[in-house]
């Protein structure tokens, strides 16, 4: 390494009680690259970054900018050393506009105390023209998209003087698109001598982007190494400390009967606007049917509908052969009915409970996890250590809140539960969302158990590729319409031409 | 990998929106029962440290006031420890007891007691909606329709059998309550109308309109012309008095009530389906309809469950001393038992032991301070009442604050700057 880093911590240790989240760890940040940190979730990467940006203080090792020890004891003195961090979740005030966002804390001032707001929009408009960030000084926070949400917190941490920028798991807001767009927003910062860290555990997106990447694991650095030359499947092992099944082995489906019918479905979205129109399919015994699309393109609307979530308009759900079209979700669940949600965090869990009593959130009312109307809490705990341990859930026990879980265990006990209830149909939707490699094989690994096991499977996803490697059948909603179906050898091509409502004619 | 780290990586993962419980509230979780004393605990000390400021402002010895309040309660009833003879409640046996049951302080801890039962129950008012994520403001209205049923119930049907009658007034007035706060959680359930306006207005309502009914010419005014206060309650359905005099406000049996539905509360919140469902609801709507719960109906139960607790309150209270009520005790005392048990709730966190805690140790306040118990020479007792109102209104204060939070927070300041 000839050039000298622009930045450098040195022997980074971290102790949270009863863990060592950063253990002795080295990083060099070279001026101008984009340095991907990649770990699985709770490998420390988070805890590594906080640090840097002064919101931890290490236990032991040091920080250098340009050679010279520098110390960020809080937020204040690394913005003032030129570092700034754009966290997942963003830090903005909702109802305010943009530009004053931007400037908060800083604002420049009309006699001293009014906010110069002419001043501010200037300065707002000249920095997303310098970096090509377009953004509307104007418009609210809470009027406008994630996308745009995430550029406001980088142009934030410009303004403040940032010349190192950390970007958290930037990605994992972001629709495809959106996630092309900020990939051109860091080209276009790195070629103006910006420095990136770009923390994430998606493989693909850390070989596109960066031009060195150290991977992360368990609070020790396994390695850095240059991005050029890296694949996919070493990454993963690197990041899993095992080799990795990136595509999924399964035999061919034996199918059966239709388990669930889907006729003509209407169902509108909260607006009042129709977002599933005329939507008809099934899913039979022993198969995996996939969703592809687009976000929001009406597949979180069907869902709810189909699990009782959401009044349907139109049309008829039946489910092994009953009509269950105006069941509510506690009739559904009943009806068997499995449903792994969209969001663990908004419905999946109740994070502030424990884990023996997420995993009783629909047999809580049902023998023998209840008796007259009182919890058998003896039952309930003997279930969740044998589903934990089932689901080889690690970091908690039966009594740990599941907040206090990584994302890749909070989705075994989703999981666990829903596959427990011994359901007919099991709805899986984006259940993969959020997780690292090694959970994504094995959630993958347990939906195709499912439908070895005589269940019928219906896999909705934004990932193609997920819906390449486990359906045995895939179907393409486009508009709140299913346009086309294919067989599981078709292309990601031939898939992504319909997901955008091109070939219609050509398909189906 | 221990679930620390992994709690770690989560917090900085969790949204800002509050959906995701705070760092001391997971390490609290872990330490409930030990740690979770100590934030109510810090709070208490706090309060009567900055109303001490406020004795030494008005040229006062705090601890001397402070000695002066305690004796006042009856407190220090159970450290005086003697040789007596006491005769067994109910009955003419005496028997051999530690304590002597018929002194003062005897008597001033029968008061603390007495104020304390209400509290407890009006406090169970708005600790189990606030489960449900609900913040029923409601208490005083459920406490005063339970009260006013109560009256009517027990002034009529003279020459019923004493326990029927007793328990026909107290479930009347539960169910007032019940029926009161219950208006409140169907609007809420139906309609989403938010439930601290809707209790605050059905608050008013109750006022005005037992002003009404008890007022010159009201339908429920007693006997004596010119005075709008009801009758008197029969006398076998008074609740029987255990401890003290019967005709200077001897201590009922109520109290037993109360101390059951802490007991009752416990259950229902963390035994049973019911309780589950309702803090399903409270953490997270979302989840709970997914888990196949109705939102609404735990709305409406929440809150009229809890306007049971409220109007059994005033059951009690009727039954056990007040016998009647006059048309100036709803007006004058129009916010004051509800907002206490507000305060005990909040400072009990909501959880059984913590309600029944607190709400002793505002029993005790109100008491310690009150004209008859505190000793006059060490205190005016009219600013005395005012002292319980400020430690009151801190408690709240310092209880929005979360001490331990800020403390944390200051320990972490210190911490970085250790390093420098």
């Amino acid at each position: 390494m000839a050039e000298a880093p622009l930045l450098e911590l040195r022997g980074i240790t971290k102790r949270f009680p009863g863990v060592l989240a950063n253990d002795d760890v080295n990083l060099d940040l070279r001026h101008g690259e984009v340095h991907a940190l990649l770990g699985e979730n709770g490998a420390g990467k988070s805890t590594l970054m906080n640090i840097l940006y002064g919101l931890y203080t290490p236990d032991e090792g040091q920080i250098l900018l340009n050679g010279k020890t520098i110390d960020v004891g809080s937020t204040k003195a690394s913005i003032e050393h030129g570092i700034g961090m754009v966290h997942q979740h963003f830090m903005l005030i909702p109802v305010m506009t943009v530009a004053e966002n931007i400037v908060l804390a800083t604002e420049p001032r009309k006699g001293g105390v009014l906010l110069d707001y002419a001043s501010a929009r200037k300065r707002v408009r000249d920095l997303s023209d310098r970096y090509g960030l377009a953004v509307d000084p104007d418009a609210r926070i809470d009027r406008i998209t994630v996308g745009q949400q995430q550029r406001v917190e980088i142009l934030k941490a410009l303004y403040r003087g940032a010349e190192i920028l950390i970007l958290d798991e930037p990605t994992a807001v972001l629709t495809p698109q959106e996630a092309q767009e900020l990939f051109e927003i860091i080209r276009s910062l790195q070629e103006q001598g910006k420095s990136i860290i770009f923390i994430s555990h998606k493989l693909n997106e850390v070989l596109e982007i960066a031009q060195r990447i150290t991977v992360l694991r368990r609070g020790k650095v396994v390695d850095t190494i240059p991005a050029e030359g890296a694949t996919e499947p070493g990454l993963a092992q690197m990041m899993v400390g095992r080799e990795v099944l990136l595509r999924v082995d399964k035999k061919p489906a034996q199918t059966g009967d239709a388990l669930l019918q889907v006729e003509d479905l209407h169902v509108f979205d909260d607006r009042g606007l129709e977002s599933v129109r005329g939507v008809t399919f099934e899913v039979r015994k022993g198969e995996i049917v996939g969703l592809a699309g687009v976000d929001a393109n009406g597949q979180s609307e069907l869902i709810d509908a189909i699990a009782g979530l959401r009044p349907v308009a139109s049309g008829r759900v039946v489910l092994d052969g009953r009509d269950v079209t105006k069941d509510g979700a506690r009739d559904m669940i009943d009806a068997g009915l499995g449903h792994i949600p969209e969001d663990r965090h908004r419905r999946g869990l109740v994070l502030p409970f424990s884990l023996a009593e997420n995993l009783v959130l629909h047999g809580y009312r049902k023998k023998p996890e209840s008796r007259r109307g009182l919890l058998q809490l003896g039952t309930i705990g003997r279930r969740a250590k044998r589903l934990l341990e089932e689901f080889d859930v690690r970091g908690g026990t039966p009594d740990t809140p599941a907040f206090a879980l990584s994302g890749g265990n909070q989705q075994k006990v989703v999981l666990a539960r829903e596959i427990d209830a011994d359901p007919k149909v099991l709805i899986a939707a984006q259940p993969t969302r959020g997780l690292d490699v090694g959970a994504i094989e094995f959630v993958h690994r347990r939906l195709v158990e499912q439908r070895d096991a005589g269940r019928g499977v219906f896999l909705v996803s934004l990932e193609l590729e997920e819906i390449l490697s486990l359906s045995d059948r895939i179907l393409v909603i486009y508009e709140g319409q299913i346009v086309a179906e294919f067989p599981p050898t078709a292309t990601e091509e031939e898939i992504g031409l319909a997901m955008t409502g091109g070939g219609r004619e050509v398909a189906a | 990998m221990s679930d620390d780290e992994l709690a770690e990586e989560e917090f900085e993962a969790a949204p800002p929106a509050g959906e995701v419980p705070s760092p001391q509230q997971h390490f609290a979780s872990r330490f409930r029962g030990v740690t979770g004393a100590l934030g109510p605990l810090a709070t208490v000390v706090l309060a009567f440290f900055v109303s001490g400021i406020a004795i030494v402002a008005i040229g006062k010895n705090p601890l001397r006031v402070y000695k002066a309040f305690w004796d006042g309660t009856g407190l220090n009833f159970f450290i005086h420890f003697g040789s007596h003879s006491v005769r067994i409640p109910f009955s003419t046996t005496h028997v051999w007891f530690w304590w002597d049951t018929a002194s003062i302080s005897a008597q001033n801890l029968q008061q603390t007691l007495l104020t304390t039962t209400p509290i407890i129950l009006t406090a169970l008012a708005l600790a189990l909606p606030f489960r449900a994520g609900l913040f029923n403001i409601g208490g005083q209205g459920q406490y005063w329709v339970g009260s006013i049923l109560t009256v009517w119930v027990g002034e009529s049907f003279i020459g019923l059998n004493g326990p029927v009658h007793i328990a026909l007034c107290l479930l009347v007035g539960t169910l007032g309550g019940a029926g009161w706060a219950g208006i409140a959680g169907f609007l809420k359930a139906q309609w989403g109308v938010h439930e601290v306006i809707s209790t605050i207005m059905l608050n008013w309502i109750a006022i005005w309109t037992i002003s009404y009914l008890l007022g010159q010419g009201g339908p429920l005014q007693g006997s004596q012309p010119a005075i709008p206060v009801s009758n008197q309650i029969a006398d076998a359905a008074k609740l029987p008095i255990f401890w003290g005099p019967k005709l200077l406000q001897g201590l009922s049996i109520g109290i037993f009530i109360a101390l059951a539905m802490l007991v009752v509360y416990w259950l229902l919140i963390n035994r049973s389906t019911l309780g589950y469902e309702i803090r399903a609801v409270g953490f997270n709507p979302d989840a709970a309809r997914y888990g196949g719960m109705s939102v609404a109906r735990n709305y409406f139960l929440a809150m009229a469950i809890a306007g049971a607790f409220a109007g059994l309150a005033g059951a009690i209270d009727m039954l056990g001393w007040r016998y009647s009520l006059g048309q100036l005790d709803v007006e004058n005392q129009a916010g004051q038992i509800g907002f206490i048990g507000l305060a005990a709730a909040l400072l009990g966190r909501n959880t059984a032991l913590g309600v029944g805690a607190a709400s002793l140790l505002f029993g005790a306040l109100l008491t310690g301070t009150s004209g008859r118990q505190l000793d006059q020479s060490i205190f005016r007792p009219d600013l005395a009442g005012d002292l319980t109102t400020i430690i009151q209104g801190l408690v709240v204060l310092f209880v929005g604050l979360n001490l331990l939070g800020l403390a944390a927070w200051w320990r972490r300041r210190r911490g970085r700057v250790a390093t420098t």
